[in-house]
């Protein structure tokens, strides 16, 4: 079956629970997580979720929506994308 | 992970902390298929047809902005232009309802803004066209969403200072009917129109195209104005180099989502506009991109040239990203809609001749230019005239959106409200042009026409 990837961008400060917090609500959506990376970019603590929505219970807007909500609760920015963005701008 | 995390991040800062949104998404619709000898009947086709599809644009345009993340500003709609399918039914009386019928289904449909209630008149005038010119101020105090145009020359016809002068006049009335003239900012006068823009006013659904075609107008002059700041250092060619791979990703992610939509709507993908339109909002300005080049404020000397490097790069960075890159494809560095425009007037460093001299390397026109409410119609008409020369000329699309003000004079404040922007009114040039422009006729097309 062919896969449904998402990039979740996560930006803001370093703080504890940030994957714990993002993988819950994952999981409650029946979301599998392909890959996970994260870095210190121009003083910001970013993490980048790859992840496969074809299984989800949700649709890829109340998945966005919630995503959102809950990293506004721990003071990030959560930014949810489908990878043909990045395969349009990054790759020839 | 098939992307570097740095990779993912410069997509993300771009959308959340530069302002990378699609600037417009505009459908064209063809309505030639709705006329109808019953007038009731042919709007009421009309409308149904713009209400239908509007909601779909509006539908599908949404379903997208979530699957990327970016935002789509504007969802509009370009129809063929009016006075072509309105021959039979040309009194002043129709045009009005017609406009009205048009403005209540971009209502019904949540469309801010439908584009084509204009005419091709380059070669001359009909009768129904010349109704339609007459009639517009009506259209434009009546209505809130409808956009006119009016194409008056092309560089293989020449330029119709006839309907030149027509434009003058028309301003001037319908800047009186609208509180500050507001009503002049619907409506375009062009030469060498192209008939796939996406931009407003301006934009109508053009003779050649299909019955319907999805077209994307790309937006981001913050994040080009963000990567000239990383880079203080570097001489001209390089900064061409760094603005051209810049273009190149949001010209690519342009395309994406147009053809996502037009997929979703089972209509045509058209072509991606890669004009950098500015907004009101700070940091989104083409001005400040020159700005950052190293002017002091846009308007010193050195400016022509900044902006002449700054779209050749746009251009070249475009065209290797997309093989459907069209409409005008320039910049309208609109004056009330760019804060860092309307700051360079207020500080009398960017004046009416400096800005007519850019339209001549790079830009499309003299674009939300407010001017005296007191400026003689032959002058408004010259004003126009000179910067259709340019267009005619050059063998490039040329353009004006030029408001009037009552009561307003040079150097006085006139805020015409959110996105629209506001400005001090520009002075203009004391002496007449009377006579000339009296004159009348056709500007000839020039030698370089002749190419068969």
């Amino acid at each position: 079956m062919q896969k449904e990837l998402l990039f979740i961008t996560v930006i803001g400060k370093d703080r504890k629970g940030i994957v714990a917090g993002i993988s819950n609500l994952l999981f409650k959506k029946n979301i599998n997580i392909e890959d996970i990376s994260q870095k210190i970019i121009r003083k910001h603590f970013v993490m980048v979720m790859l992840v496969d929505i074809k299984e989800a219970n949700s649709s890829m807007e109340k998945i966005s929506r919630d995503l959102q909500t809950l990293g506004k609760e721990m003071g990030l920015i959560v930014q949810v994308q489908h990878e043909n963005i990045f395969n349009m701008m990054h790759r020839i | 992970m098939p992307f570097s995390i740095e990779e993912i991040y410069e997509t993300a800062r771009m959308i959340l902390f530069e302002k990378l949104d699609i600037r417009t998404t505009t459908l064209g619709i063809n309505i030639k298929d709705c006329v109808h000898s019953n007038f009731s009947i042919f709007k009421d086709k009309v409308r149904k047809k713009l209400v239908q599809n509007g909601k779909k644009l509006i539908k599908h345009a949404k379903q997208v902005e979530v699957k990327y993340g970016i935002p789509i500003i504007n969802k509009r709609i370009a129809i063929t232009p009016i006075s072509m399918v309105m021959e039979t039914h040309s009194t002043p009386r129709k045009f009005i309802e017609m406009a009205q019928t048009i403005d209540t289904a971009a209502e019904e449909a949540e469309i801010d803004y439908i584009g084509g209630f204009g005419a091709l008149v380059q070669k001359g005038t009909t009768k129904a066209e010349k109704n339609l010119i007459d009639t517009l101020p009506d259209i434009l105090a009546s209505t809130s969403r409808v956009c006119s145009f009016l194409n008056v020359g092309t560089t293989n016809t020449g330029m119709n200072i006839d309907a030149v002068n027509l434009v003058g006049k028309m301003l001037l009335e319908t800047s009186r009917k609208t509180k500050n003239g507001i009503g002049c900012c619907r409506f375009v006068v062009f030469v060498n129109a192209p008939e796939d823009n996406p931009f407003m006013a301006g934009a109508f659904h053009g003779i050649g195209e299909p019955d319907f075609s999805l077209n994307i107008g790309i937006s981001g002059p913050g994040v080009v104005r963000s990567v000239v700041e990383k880079n203080r250092e570097c001489n001209l060619t390089q900064l061409s180099d760094i603005i051209k791979r810049t273009v190149f990703k949001i010209t690519r992610a342009g395309e994406l989502i147009g053809r996502e939509i037009a997929n979703q709507i089972r209509v045509p993908f058209g072509i991606v506009d890669i004009s950098l339109a500015s907004t009101t909002a700070p940091g989104d300005s083409v001005a400040r991109v020159i700005e950052e080049f190293g002017i002091e404020k846009i308007g010193a000397p050195g400016s022509t040239l900044a902006i002449a490097l700054l779209m050749d790069a746009v251009k070249k960075g475009g065209a290797m990203a997309s093989s459907s890159v069209g409409g005008l494809s320039g910049t309208f560095i609109p004056v009330s809609e760019d804060s860092g425009m309307s700051e360079a007037v207020a500080k009398s460093s960017l004046n009416m001749e400096k800005l007519e001299a850019f339209t001549a390397v790079c830009s499309v026109g003299l674009d939300m230019v407010a001017i005296p409410g007191n400026t003689p119609a032959e002058t408004i008409s010259a004003i126009i005239a000179d910067e259709l020369a340019i267009g005619i000329i050059n063998n490039k699309t040329t353009a004006a959106r030029i408001i009037p003000v009552p009561g307003k004079k040079a150097g006085e404040k006139v805020n015409f409200g959110g996105l629209l922007g506001k400005m001090p009114v520009m002075s203009i040039n004391k002496f007449s042009s009377s006579n000339f422009m009296k004159r009348g006729g056709r500007l000839p097309s020039p030698i370089i026409s002749l190419r068969n």
